[in-house]
């Protein structure tokens, strides 16, 4: 295909095509041209000008659907959300890393968006754990045992980035099942493999293998880079995981991160458990104490145990005194949008607009941007079922992904009540 | 929109948002009255708007029952400054004040409720940082966005899933929630948006020298405090309010499965339905069901 727009984009001349024939291929600039189709993204205004496509509408259609799609999975049942995770991120460094398929090298490419993918991971799954395994020479490799904090994390994986030999899913499910096994059985236990190659060399029956991950309850995911293998798919049928290979680095990327939210938790994988946990406060930045945790006297921003009242330096932890799980607050309140998700908002269609020109607000209630296109026509907007008020295209996304909240719906008393009442 | 890109902004542009609290039943029973109040929050909002010509300023009033914007410096018209009676932010602010506080309180008679004790202030959030957002959008030079709470009226809270959320958001894009809180315990609410956002929260002593407070405190722009001492932080309540009777707890139990709150013990939980303990108790008591 990239000889064809090679051909194209050369403009049909003798000489060049000679050039290519001879070569067996367009020139490496050629290709990075080829490759981006840079001219796709431009387009002929009314007068002749060249001007980006704007693809703001394009993409706001792309996010409604996938808003939609989760809103219809979550009105089957009540949301029952695994939001403490176990998760191993197995990474295949094999000598398949190493093609340059994806630039500059797959193994660069996937190490990359596993550091975005660890960042994401913890902002949204606050009390979870996670661990990194790499797969070399046909041997498995725990880089980080499981643990809270991205930055180990990220420093341990770019630590050395090489790939050879190669690989063995079997090593590396049996490695990654010796750790899970051991943790409590409220956690979610979980393994995602990122797989480069398209084989894998292993000692024993890997058969046996995917059944005991299937009764540990281990959900295993696979998202390959080459192309789909039966024993990934069948790993991931086996245990209830998802199995998916990434077409292009963008692709791959919104794979990578659909893991990144809780998943759906499945009634049989965990027990549910009421934990006995305390909430300490944090003591005046000038206070003087003795910590429980490096018995140590240290100035300011301490914790006291709420049952004990021990020093504690940080937090999650445990009371060394009195062995209570301590956390903080809005630890466990980051995770509350994925139980009290915010509606999608509905399409106010153009007919409406139309009819009552004169009811329908000019501007955004959250931001206040002017809902009006250049000439006065009323623009695409959406609105709240629930309060009524319209919103922009880019306030509709901010809300539904970053904020949480439907600034119409906090801001009106009489229509909280409403909602309450209806519940 | 104010952030025409032909403008320069330097780092000590602020684009501040106020969150102006104005609930009748906090004011009424306050000793400082409300216009003694707004007299200094105008001299203050002016000289932020003296200190660089580029300096936007927005208020947003939280209500008990509903928010608006109620003065947006980069949309003022200068107009009115020609009768020279008074400036133009008092006057424009003043009259959309007036118009709100008594929509306010229409909305309000049709509520059976009774009068509520705390303000929207997720509400107010909420929209501020739609705002934001918006000069987010407008290009990458863009004046450094900041929030100041002036809140006084007791947190709510039924609020406080949306107010966490905000502040989460508000972290997310690194925009400092300040607070100056007038009532007389400390809120926990906005101690924790401070403490989260890296913003600066104060409980005012002398009331009548606010606008000391005001100008001292809250006026410095973000960059500039990196070389200021500013008050620090008297500790964090991070106690959290559980989901059953909305009690502020310091010790709790806490769902594995979806990490709801409770105060005591449940066979069930109220917001996701897994079932705790024995397998037996599959009967939902009254009290579970939401």
């Amino acid at each position: 295909m990239n000889n064809g727009v090679g051909k194209r984009w050369n403009g049909g001349g003798e000489e060049d095509e000679d050039e290519d024939e001879e070569s067996g291929g367009p020139d490496g600039w050629q290709i990075t041209y080829a490759d981006e189709r840079s001219w796709e993204s431009l387009q002929e205004d009314e007068s002749g000008l060249l001007r980006p496509i704007d693809n703001k509408i394009l993409y706001h259609a792309q996010y409604r659907r996938r808003i939609r799609s989760l809103s219809s999975q979550a009105t089957t049942a009540r949301i029952q959300k695994g939001l403490i995770r176990y998760l191993f991120v197995i990474i295949d460094f094999s000598r398949a890393a190493g093609e340059t398929d994806f630039r500059p090298s797959r193994m660069v490419v996937v190490a990359k968006l596993v550091e975005a993918f660890i960042r994401e991971f913890f902002d949204q799954n606050p009390l979870s754990q996670l661990g990194l395994v790499s797969v070399k020479d046909g041997v498995a490799q725990c880089l980080t045992e499981l643990g809270g904090s991205p930055e180990s994390h990220v420093k341990a994986l770019m630590g050395k980035l090489e790939c050879s030999g190669e690989s063995s899913l079997q090593n590396a499910l049996d490695l990654v099942h010796g750790y899970l096994k051991q943790i409590p059985s409220y956690g979610h236990r979980e393994v995602l493999v990122l797989y480069s190659a398209l084989s894998t060399c292993d000692p024993g029956d890997i058969m046996e293998t995917i059944q005991k991950c299937k009764k540990s309850k281990i959900r295993c995911s696979v998202i390959g880079l080459s192309a789909e293998l039966f024993i990934c798919k069948h790993l991931c049928q086996e245990t209830g995981g998802s199995y998916s290979v990434a077409l292009d680095e963008a692709h791959l990327k919104e794979l990578i991160l659909e893991h990144a939210p809780p998943p759906p938790a499945i009634a049989e994988f965990a027990i549910a458990n009421l934990l006995k946990m305390g909430f300490p406060q944090r003591a005046a930045e000038s206070s003087i104490a003795i910590c429980s945790c490096h018995k140590e006297a240290k100035v300011g921003g301490g914790y006291t145990c709420p049952r004990c009242k021990a020093r504690v330096c940080e937090l999650p932890t445990e009371c060394r005194v009195c062995g209570l799980t301590l956390i903080s607050s809005p630890h466990l309140a980051r995770s509350y949008h994925h139980l009290f998700p915010v509606v999608p908002f509905d399409e106010v269609p153009p007919s409406f607009l139309n009819d009552a020109h004169n009811r329908s607000p000019r501007s955004c209630f959250g931001c206040q941007q002017s809902l009006l296109n250049p000439g006065n026509k009323p623009g695409l907007r959406v609105s709240c079922p629930k309060c009524k008020q319209h919103f922009c295209l880019d306030c509709d996304i901010y809300i539904h992904e970053s904020l949480h909240n439907c600034p119409g719906c906090e801001s009106f008393r009489h229509s909280k009540s409403a909602i309450a009442s209806e519940e | 929109m104010a952030s025409a890109p032909s403008k320069l902004y330097a780092d000590d542009v602020s684009l501040l948002v106020v969150l102006l609290d104005t609930n009748p039943f906090f004011w009424s029973s306050f000793s400082l009255p409300f216009s003694k109040f707004l007299s200094h929050v105008l001299s203050f909002l002016n000289s932020i708007l003296l200190l660089n010509q580029f300096n936007q300023v927005v208020v947003i009033a939280t209500g008990c029952n509903s928010c608006d914007y109620i003065y947006d410096s980069s949309s003022a018209t200068n107009t009115d400054a020609e009768s020279g009676r008074m400036p133009a932010l008092c006057s424009d602010l003043l009259r959309k004040l007036d118009e709100f506080v008594t929509r306010d309180q229409h909305l309000g008679e049709k509520d059976s409720l009774g009068p509520p004790t705390s303000s929207l202030l997720s509400g107010s959030l909420s929209m501020a940082l739609c705002y934001i957002q918006k000069v987010f959008r407008s290009g990458p030079l863009h004046p450094q966005p900041r929030i100041l709470c002036l809140q006084g009226s007791t947190d709510g809270p039924e609020q406080y899933v949306a107010i966490m959320n905000a502040i989460f958001s508000a972290q997310r894009s690194m925009v400092p929630i300040d607070s100056c809180f007038m009532g007389s315990n400390n809120s926990a609410f906005l101690q924790q948006a401070s403490y989260i956002t890296g913003g600066v929260y104060q409980k005012p002593q002398q009331l009548d020298g606010l606008f000391q407070y005001l100008s001292t405190v809250f006026a410095t722009d973000l960059h500039s405090r990196t070389f200021l001492r500013l008050p620090k932080s008297v500790g964090v309540d991070f106690r959290a309010s559980c989901f059953c009777h909305k009690r502020t707890i310091d010790m709790g139990y806490i769902c594995s499965v979806c990490l709801s709150i409770f105060c005591k013990h449940h066979k069930k939980c109220s917001t996701c339905g897994s079932v705790f303990g024995q397998p037996q108790s599959d009967v939902p008591s009254a009290s579970n069901v939401k």
